[in-house]
C-alpha cells in the first residue's frame, strides 16, 4: 500500500502520523487514569503502527505514471473489507444484547458487559462501522466512474478511511469504559467529535476535488446523494456536538444546550442522521449500482432529481416528531409531523423509480441474488418510509412511541433497506474490483439473501407484535380508571417476541458471516481472464486484461 | 434584538412557508427545462458505459 504513494505523499503521511502521535501522547499524559488517557494511548499506538507501516515501505520504488491510466481502487477494496469486519462485530453485539433483553441474567458481572454499554457498540458498529465504511468505500468507486476522473492523490483517501476507523474504534472502546454523551447516535465525546470533523471535512474536500476534475459535464445524480450525505452530516455533527469539556484532561463534557432545546437539537440531529446518513448516502449507492447491475438506465432521471430535493427540503424539518407530547411547543410538533407525512412523496418516488428501473429485467432479479438484494432493499425502503410517515402522526405516535414498534421500524429500514442495498452493492463491486469472473460462490450469495430476508421478516414481525401489545397494555384502564397492567406485566408479555427477535437477528448475522467468507474466498481465488460473465464483469475490450495495479 | 418565540413562529409561518415553495418551483423548472433533458439522458446512459478507465487529457 505504501508503494502506491509517491515520495512526497509518504513524507506527508509521516508528518501527519507524527503529529497524531504527539496528540496521542499529550492525551495519554493529560488524561492519566481517566478514560481520556486510555484513548490517548490508543491514538498513540495507532500512530506508531502507522509510522512503522510507512517506514517499512518508505524506500519502495515510486509508483509508475501508468497508475493514472486506471482508477484508484485500493481504498475502496480496503473499505469494503473493513465494512464487513464491522458488520460482523456490530451485528454480533446486536444479537448479544437482543438475547440479554430476553434473558437479562445472562450478563457477566462486569460494568462493560451491561446492556447500556453494549448497545451503543451495536448501533455505532452497524451504522458508522458497517454503513459508514461501505458508504465511503463505494463513494470513492462511484465518484471516479461517474466523473471519469481518478482520485486526485493517493494519500487523502487513506487518511479519510484510517481516520474514520480510528474514530469508530475510539467510539466503541469509549462506550465499554462508560464514556458517552448520552445523545443517541452521537454518543462519542468531544475529542472524538473534533477528530471526526477533521476527517469529514477532508472527505468533503476530496469529493469536491474529484468533481472539479470531472470529464462529464453533468454530475450524475448518485453524486448529489453522496454529497448531501457528506455535507449535511458535517453540519449536523458539528451543531449537535457543541459542548464544553470539563477539563483538557477529561473525557467528560457538557452540552451547550439544555432542556427542550437540547432535546430538539438532538432529534434534529438524530432524525437527519437517519435521513442523510442512512437514506441519502445509500440512495446514492442505489442510483449507481442498481442500474449498473440491471444493465438498464434509471427509469426516470427527472424523478431522481425531484425526489432528491424533496428529501433534502423535507427531512430537515421532520425531527420534532420524536418529541410528540413533550415540552416542545405544539406547533413545532405539528410542523415535524406535517413534514414527515409529506416525506412520503419523495420517498415513494425514489422507491418507485428503483422498482421501475427493474421493470423489464425481472428475469435478472429472479436469477441474480445480488440484484435481488437491491430489489428487496427498494421494497423495504418503500415500506419503511410509509411506516415512518404514519408513525410520525401524533395520535399514532401516542401508541407507538417508547414501544418496540419503533425498534421494528428502525430495523425494517436498517436491515431491509440499508444492509440489503449495501450487500447488493458489495456483491456487485467485489468481482469488478478484484477482476474476478464472479463471486466465489453464487450459491452462498443466494443463502445469504434468504437468511437476510428471513432474519429481517422475523425481526420486524416480532417487534410489531411486541410493540403494539406493549402500547395497548400501557393504555388499558380498568373500571376504576387506573392502569390495568403494570410495566412488568407488559415485560412478561414481550418475552416470546424478544426471543423471536434474537433468532431473527442471529439469521441476519449468520448471513453476514457467510457473505464475508464468500468475499474473502473471491479475493483468494485466481483472477479470470477468459470467460466473462456479462453481469459480473462489465469491462470489455482491452481493459479486460488483468490490469495489475502498481503495488499489488 | 432578542429572538423571541413569537418572532420564530411568525418567521416560520410566513417566510418559512414561501421560501420552500419558491425552492420547489426552482427545482421543478430546472428539472423540466427542455435544454436540460439531453445532459440528463446522457448522464443516465453514461454510467452503463463499460470503459473502466479515467479520462487522460
Amino acid at each position: 500500500m505504501i508503494a502506491q504513494l509517491t515520495k512526497s505523499e509518504r513524507q506527508s503521511a509521516l508528518v501527519i502520523l507524527l503529529a497524531l502521535a504527539v496528540v496521542g501522547l499529550a492525551m495519554a499524559a493529560g488524561g492519566r487514569h481517566d478514560p481520556f488517557g486510555v484513548h490517548g494511548a490508543i491514538v498513540l499506538l495507532a500512530a506508531i503502527l502507522g509510522i512503522f507501516g510507512v517506514i517499512s515501505g518508505y524506500y519502495a520504488p515510486e509508483p509508475s505514471p501508468d497508475r493514472l491510466d486506471s482508477y484508484y481502487d485500493s481504498p475502496t477494496k480496503f473499505g469494503i473489507i473493513v465494512a464487513m469486519v464491522w458488520a460482523v462485530i456490530g451485528m454480533a453485539v446486536g444479537d448479544w444484547v437482543a438475547w440479554l433483553l430476553a434473558y437479562p441474567e445472562w450478563t457477566f458481572d462486569a460494568a462493560w458487559a451491561s446492556f447500556g454499554r453494549l448497545r451503543p457498540v451495536h448501533t455505532s458498529g452497524v451504522i458508522f462501522g458497517f454503513g459508514g465504511n461501505a458508504l465511503i468505500a463505494t463513494s470513492f468507486y462511484v465518484m471516479q466512474r461517474t466523473t471519469r476522473a481518478r482520485l486526485p492523490d493517493q494519500l487523502t483517501p487513506w487518511f479519510v478511511l484510517f481516520g474514520y476507523n480510528l474514530f469508530c474504534i475510539i467510539a466503541a472502546t469509549g462506550y465499554l469504559m462508560g464514556v458517552t454523551q448520552s445523545r443517541e447516535y452521537a454518543e462519542p465525546e468531544w475529542y472524538a467529535d473534533i477528530w471526526l470533523v477533521i476527517v469529514w471535512v477532508t472527505y468533503f474536500i476530496l469529493y469536491m476535488r474529484v468533481l472539479a476534475r470531472r470529464q462529464e459535464p453533468h454530475i450524475y445524480v448518485a453524486n448529489w446523494y453522496y454529497l448531501a450525505f457528506i455535507l449535511v452530516v458535517a453540519m449536523l455533527h458539528i451543531v449537535n456536538n457543541l459542548a464544553m469539556p470539563i477539563s483538557w484532561g477529561s473525557a467528560k463534557s457538557y452540552s451547550l444546550f439544555s432542556g427542550v432545546q437540547d432535546a430538539m437539537t438532538q432529534w434534529w440531529y438524530g432524525h437527519n442522521a437517519v435521513a442523510f446518513f442512512l437514506t441519502s448516502g445509500f440512495l446514492g449507492m442505489m442510483y449507481y449500482y442498481m442500474p449498473k447491475r440491471a444493465g438498464r438506465p434509471i427509469y426516470s432521471y427527472r424523478m431522481s432529481i425531484i425526489s432528491f430535493w424533496g428529501i433534502t427540503f423535507f427531512y430537515m424539518w421532520a425531527g420534532s416528531h420524536h418529541l410528540h407530547y413533550t415540552a416542545l411547543p405544539q406547533w413545532v410538533q405539528s410542523l415535524g409531523m406535517t413534514f414527515s407525512v409529506m416525506l412520503l412523496v419523495p420517498s415513494w418516488v425514489s422507491a418507485g423509480n428503483a422498482l421501475m428501473t427493474l421493470n423489464g429485467a425481472w428475469h435478472k432479479v429472479r436469477d441474480d441474488a445480488t440484484l435481488r438484494f437491491m430489489m428487496v432493499a427498494a421494497v423495504f425502503y418503500g415500506l419503511t418510509t410509509f411506516e415512518g410517515s404514519f408513525m410520525a402522526i401524533r395520535p399514532v405516535n401516542s401508541l407507538s412511541h417508547y414501544t418496540d414498534w419503533t425498534i421494528g421500524h428502525v430495523h425494517a429500514g436498517a436491515l431491509g433497506w440499508v444492509a440489503m442495498i449495501t450487500f447488493g452493492a458489495i456483491y456487485a463491486s467485489v468481482p469488478w474490483l478484484w477482476k474476478r469472473e464472479s463471486m466465489y460462490s453464487a450459491k452462498l450469495v443466494e443463502v445469504h439473501f434468504w437468511l437476510a430476508l428471513a432474519g429481517t421478516v422475523i425481526y420486524v414481525f416480532a417487534m410489531w407484535n411486541s410493540g403494539i401489545i406493549q402500547g395497548l397494555m400501557w393504555r388499558t384502564y380498568n373500571e376504576s380508571g387506573t392502569l390495568a397492567y403494570s410495566f412488568v406485566d407488559s415485560l412478561v408479555a414481550m418475552h416470546p417476541y424478544y426471543i423471536a427477535r434474537a433468532v431473527g437477528g442471529a439469521f441476519f448475522l449468520l448471513g453476514a458471516i457467510i457473505g464475508f467468507y464468500n468475499i474473502l474466498m473471491t479475493i483468494r481465488s485466481a483472477p479470470s481472464v477468459e470467460t466473462q460473465n456479462a453481469a459480473d464483469f462489465p469491462v470489455t475490450g482491452p481493459a479486460a486484461a488483468p490490469a495489475l495495479q502498481p503495488g499489488e | 434584538m432578542t429572538i423571541t418565540h413569537d418572532l420564530l413562529v411568525w418567521l416560520s409561518k410566513s417566510f418559512g412557508l414561501f421560501y420552500l415553495i419558491g425552492l420547489s418551483l426552482i427545482v421543478l423548472v430546472y428539472t423540466y427545462w427542455p435544454a436540460n433533458q439531453k445532459p440528463f439522458e446522457h448522464a443516465a446512459q453514461a454510467i452503463l458505459d463499460d470503459d473502466d478507465k479515467p479520462y487522460r487529457g
